[in-house]
């Protein structure tokens, strides 16, 4: 709950005495209107990177791994860094989507609905690369326990598969989260709309719902649950992404601290996105009541947090080294920050650590152009930190005879590229046909929406309670 | 043609779509300005015994389940029973293909164990959980979906979707009195009241799950896929990658040829130069003379020394040489014949003799250097002079070795 500045009274979460028609027109308002030129601008761009990104897919696929800069030992780079980054940034979504409302922050309502989609666009983008890594993409199906003509079975004890399992899970209830958290304001938009083949659109999505409170009642605790299962599920997912590294032997990466670590860092790139998209969007689609500078704040609060978090990471690597005693570890850290990536690293502590903590002055947090820049510090930051913990741990192995370095290929940046095509032009579609904001339950937390008297069934005029 | 389809399109889409309702009332709705007054109101008709009426809000009302005497949502039965069933599905079929169908033992571990098997059985706990809560929730207590519900496409739901709150009750509740029924409404302070009739369509079909041509279809179409998915997957797709159950393993066995390389061999050399772990270069290759004089017996005559050579020359040398070294091996006329290891020569060589033709080869006969270790060459020379003195054995032998 945001209080105001003297931390004496609740804001309102939605500001300027709006009505409940007023939000059911602001919200489905952008699904009506004919997409502005900035839209086209944002989608041209978006389709131009997306086409970069199946070109060189292509190109992947055709004529294998070999097209990307991995090497020996670099044996995985752009990939995996780019699997690892997006499934961070989906964790955002289901942070505010579930946890906030676990810990009835009724903030989240704002942005929830829009985290979750950034969820879900992220999460796929995020499953291209580990599936496209395999080379043999078209034999993808075999990551799931499926009979086979060598009778044997996927392995058990490999945390790859664990992925698999992780991330397929997370797709499906996030998508559900989502889908159901859709259906009232579907029945909203189909009451609304004049159009009859959108309301046939609508009625058949939104599957009949009727705002019954007998469906209420169920739906409030379903969603509870959902809440209940995704929270520790979007913590088992980057924890289990953290054991891809955990659990082998390579010095960097053999090392306990790595699922919190991921996931406080997933958390912090999640929230790094989720700003930087909602402050653009806010402003185009006239949000600035809903999407407030006050949820602004709230999150760049957590930005502050969580990037401490991840700093605290950063320093107890560096102890755990020096203290564990084993020179290998020791070389790969002190490699690390002064090696020939040296670069890279500090790009990464310095956008991660140092710039996010100007988040201290609340003018800073309240500040929209300066919040813009440093969550787009933050997106890049945490993209290098990947590029750290993947590439400077395997460039120098333990035999020096072998050392290389990485350099990426252009099919490799034409696939990042793409990447960020893929899920800007399923958000921007996103943003043009669904409410990118909860109606039903932006309605619930507004001022004098919820009823003052609490009654049991009584008959009128017998004893009545007024 | 094609603004002609575009003006078509525009023409059905602003087209009035009222359906026609029939005259058969589906119940009285009220409308209310307030979370409060609603809250009363469906108090008060839950007071006065009514059971089949509801209550539709554009959100969820705290307090509303209390005010209508609901019980608790029981929905949170089925996502614990279908997710404890996802927890053992997952543990059933880990443990059964690790440990019955086709165990492998993966870094010396047990066949199948719990720490590495726990993320799996949580993210199909979560999956199914969250799959049962969903469909629980939309299926079986919200018997969506309902798009012909007679309450839909009516002036009512415009409101209780906005910013309205409405009550509705059933016209076949056993209370349901008219007069009783507006009165209520008009003490509870309701803004409007509103008819609500069945659509035509309602009172013909009943749920279409349970209509007998709508499941038959559904069921028909489910064993047609089946059937048609299996034939297509074991016979017309049989070795069509991926849907060939990895039958084709795009791999390049040893031996057989590749386009791929310029020397259009499958398998690779070793640069040159390359040398094996443990591999010792012959220091005498080709200089018996130097081999004679340095190299000395180091494996002494045991009996278990003999038996080894004995093995080794019986799998190495006897194709060729013969058990006994008469030369008459199972090879004789598809190789050249070699000479017995009893003549005079051969008895009056030196073990490094022996030693340098099994390692170094000897015109037509090869070097078995690859084949048999340098151990076992010098207990074969040693096998081969018990050879030799067997067969030369005098009278008196048997007596001495008493
Ligand atoms: C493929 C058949 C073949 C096998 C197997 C074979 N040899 Fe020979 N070996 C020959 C032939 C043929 C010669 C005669 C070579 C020549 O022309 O000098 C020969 C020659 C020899 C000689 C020299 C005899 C002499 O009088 O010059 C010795 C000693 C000998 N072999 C020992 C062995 C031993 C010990 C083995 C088992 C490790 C063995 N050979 C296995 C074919 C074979």
């Amino acid at each position: 709950m945001s209080l105001d500045a003297t931390y004496t009274k609740e804001i309102p979460l939605v500001e300027g005495g709006v009505s409940f028609k007023d939000i059911d027109q602001v919200i489905i308002e952008p699904t009506n209107t004919k997409p502005t030129k900035g839209w086209w601008i944002a989608f041209l761009m978006s389709l131009t990177a997306l086409t970069i990104g199946g070109v060189s897919l292509g190109l992947t696929i055709y004529y294998g791994i070999g097209m990307w800069g991995n090497n020996q030992p670099v044996g995985w780079a752009f990939g995996i860094i780019n699997f690892v980054f997006w499934i961070g940034i989906g964790h955002a979504g289901t942070l505010i989507s579930a946890i906030l409302y676990l810990f009835r922050q009724k903030w989240r309502t704002g942005i929830a609905r829009f985290a979750e989609a950034m969820t879900i666009f992220a999460v796929m983008t995020a499953g291209i690369f580990p599936i496209v890594h395999t080379g043999r993409p078209w034999l993808a199906g075999y990551l799931l326990p499926l009979p086979n003509m060598n009778g044997v079975w996927v392995n058990f004890y490999s945390p790859l598969l664990w992925d698999v399992f992780a991330v397929s899970t997370y797709f499906t209830i996030s998508f559900l989260f989502w889908g159901i958290g859709l259906i009232p304001d579907l029945a909203t938009m189909r009451d609304r709309t004049t159009s009859k083949i959108k309301k046939t659109i609508y009625s058949v999505l939104s599957l009949g719902w009727t705002n019954s409170n007998r469906n209420w009642s169920n739906y409030e605790r379903a969603y509870l649950i959902l809440a209940g299962i995704s929270t520790p599920l979007v913590l088992s997912v980057h924890s289990i992404v953290s054991f891809d590294f955990a659990v082998s032997v390579i010095p960097g990466w053999h090392t306990t601290i790595f699922p919190p670590y991921f996931v406080a860092g997933a958390i912090f790139s999640g929230f790094g996105m989720v700003s930087t998209i909602l402050i653009i969007v806010r402003k185009i689609f006239n949000l600035q009541h809903i999407i407030t500078i006050n949820h602004l704040e709230t999150m760049n609060k957590i930005l502050l947090a969580t990037g401490m978090m991840v700093g605290y990471a950063y320093g107890m690597e560096f102890f755990i080294a020096w203290y564990s005693g084993n020179t290998f570890e020791q070389f790969v850290f002190i490699n690390r920050a002064f090696g020939p990536y040296a670069w890279s690293y500090w790009i990464m502590v310095s956008c991660n650590v140092i710039f996010p903590q100007l988040f201290w002055f609340k003018k800073i947090r309240r500040s929209i152009p300066i919040t813009m820049v440093l969550v787009l510090l933050v997106n890049v930051g945490m993209w290098f930190e990947r590029f750290v913990i993947i590439v400077t741990s395997l460039h120098r192995d333990f035999l020096p005879s072998s050392w290389a370095m990485f350099t990426p290929t252009l099919t490799d940046l034409g696939l990042l590229l793409g990447s960020f095509g893929f899920f800007f032009t399923f958000l921007l579609l996103f943003l043009k046909t669904l409410p990118l904001v909860s109606i039903s339950e932006v309605k619930a937390v507004m001022e004098g929406a919820q009823p003052t008297v609490h009654p049991h069934p009584h008959s009128n005029g017998k004893h009545n309670s007024h | 043609m094609i603004k002609n389809l575009i003006n078509k399109i525009k023409e059905f889409d602003t087209a009035e779509d009222k359906e026609r309702r029939s005259s058969k009332l589906y119940g009285k709705a009220a409308l209310y300005n307030t979370p409060n007054q609603i809250t009363e109101a469906a108090a008060v008709v839950a007071g006065s015994g009514y059971k089949k009426f509801d209550v539709y809000t554009p959100y969820p009302l705290h307090g509303m389940d209390t005010a209508m005497g609901m019980g608790a949502p029981k929905i949170g039965y089925v996502s614990f029973i279908l997710g404890i069933t996802g927890t053992s599905l997952a543990l059933l079929m880990m443990i059964w293909m690790s440990t019955i169908d086709y165990p492998n033992i993966i870094g010396g571990k047990p066949f199948f164990g719990l720490p590495a098997g726990i993320p799996i059985t949580f993210e199909s706990t979560v999956l199914l959980c969250g799959i049962a809560t969903v469909l629980g929730l939309l299926v079986l207590f919200s018997k969506m979906p309902k798009l012909n519900s007679p309450l839909n496409d009516t002036d009512f739901m415009k409101h209780v979707t906005s910013d309205k709150y409405g009550l509705v009750i059933e016209a076949d509740d056993e209370k349901y009195i008219e007069s009783d029924v507006l009165k209520l409404f008009a003490d509870t302070k309701a803004y409007e009241v509103q008819d609500i009739y069945f659509r035509e369509s309602n009172l013909t079909t009943k749920t279409p799950l349970f209509d007998k041509k709508f499941t038959g279809a559904i069921i028909g179409t489910a064993i047609l896929t089946a059937v048609v998915s299996y034939f297509t997957l074991n016979y017309v797709l049989y070795d069509v990658v991926p849907f060939d159950w990895m039958r084709q393993q795009g791999r390049i066995d040893s031996q057989s040829k590749s386009d791929f390389f310029p020397n259009k061999s499958g398998m690779r050399e070793p640069v040159t130069g390359t040398v094996a772990r443990g591999f010792m270069p012959y220091e005498y290759a080709g200089m018996p003379d130097s081999a004679v004089k340095l190299l000395a017996n180091p494996v002494p005559v045991t009996k278990k020394s003999l038996e080894r050579g004995q093995d080794r020359y019986n799998i190495y040398c006897s194709p060729c040489h013969g058990y006994f070294g008469d030369g008459d091996g199972r090879m004789r006329d598809q190789f050249p014949k070699p000479p017995s290891l009893h003549t005079e020569k051969a008895k009056n060589w030196k073990d490094g003799n022996f030693f340098h033709v099994m390692t170094n080869g000897q015109n037509v006969m090869p070097s078995y250097a690859e084949q048999v270790s340098k151990d076992d060459r010098w207990a074969i020379v040693n096998y081969i002079r018990a050879l030799q003195r067997a067969k030369d054995a005098g009278e008196t032998d048997l007596e001495k070795a008493k």
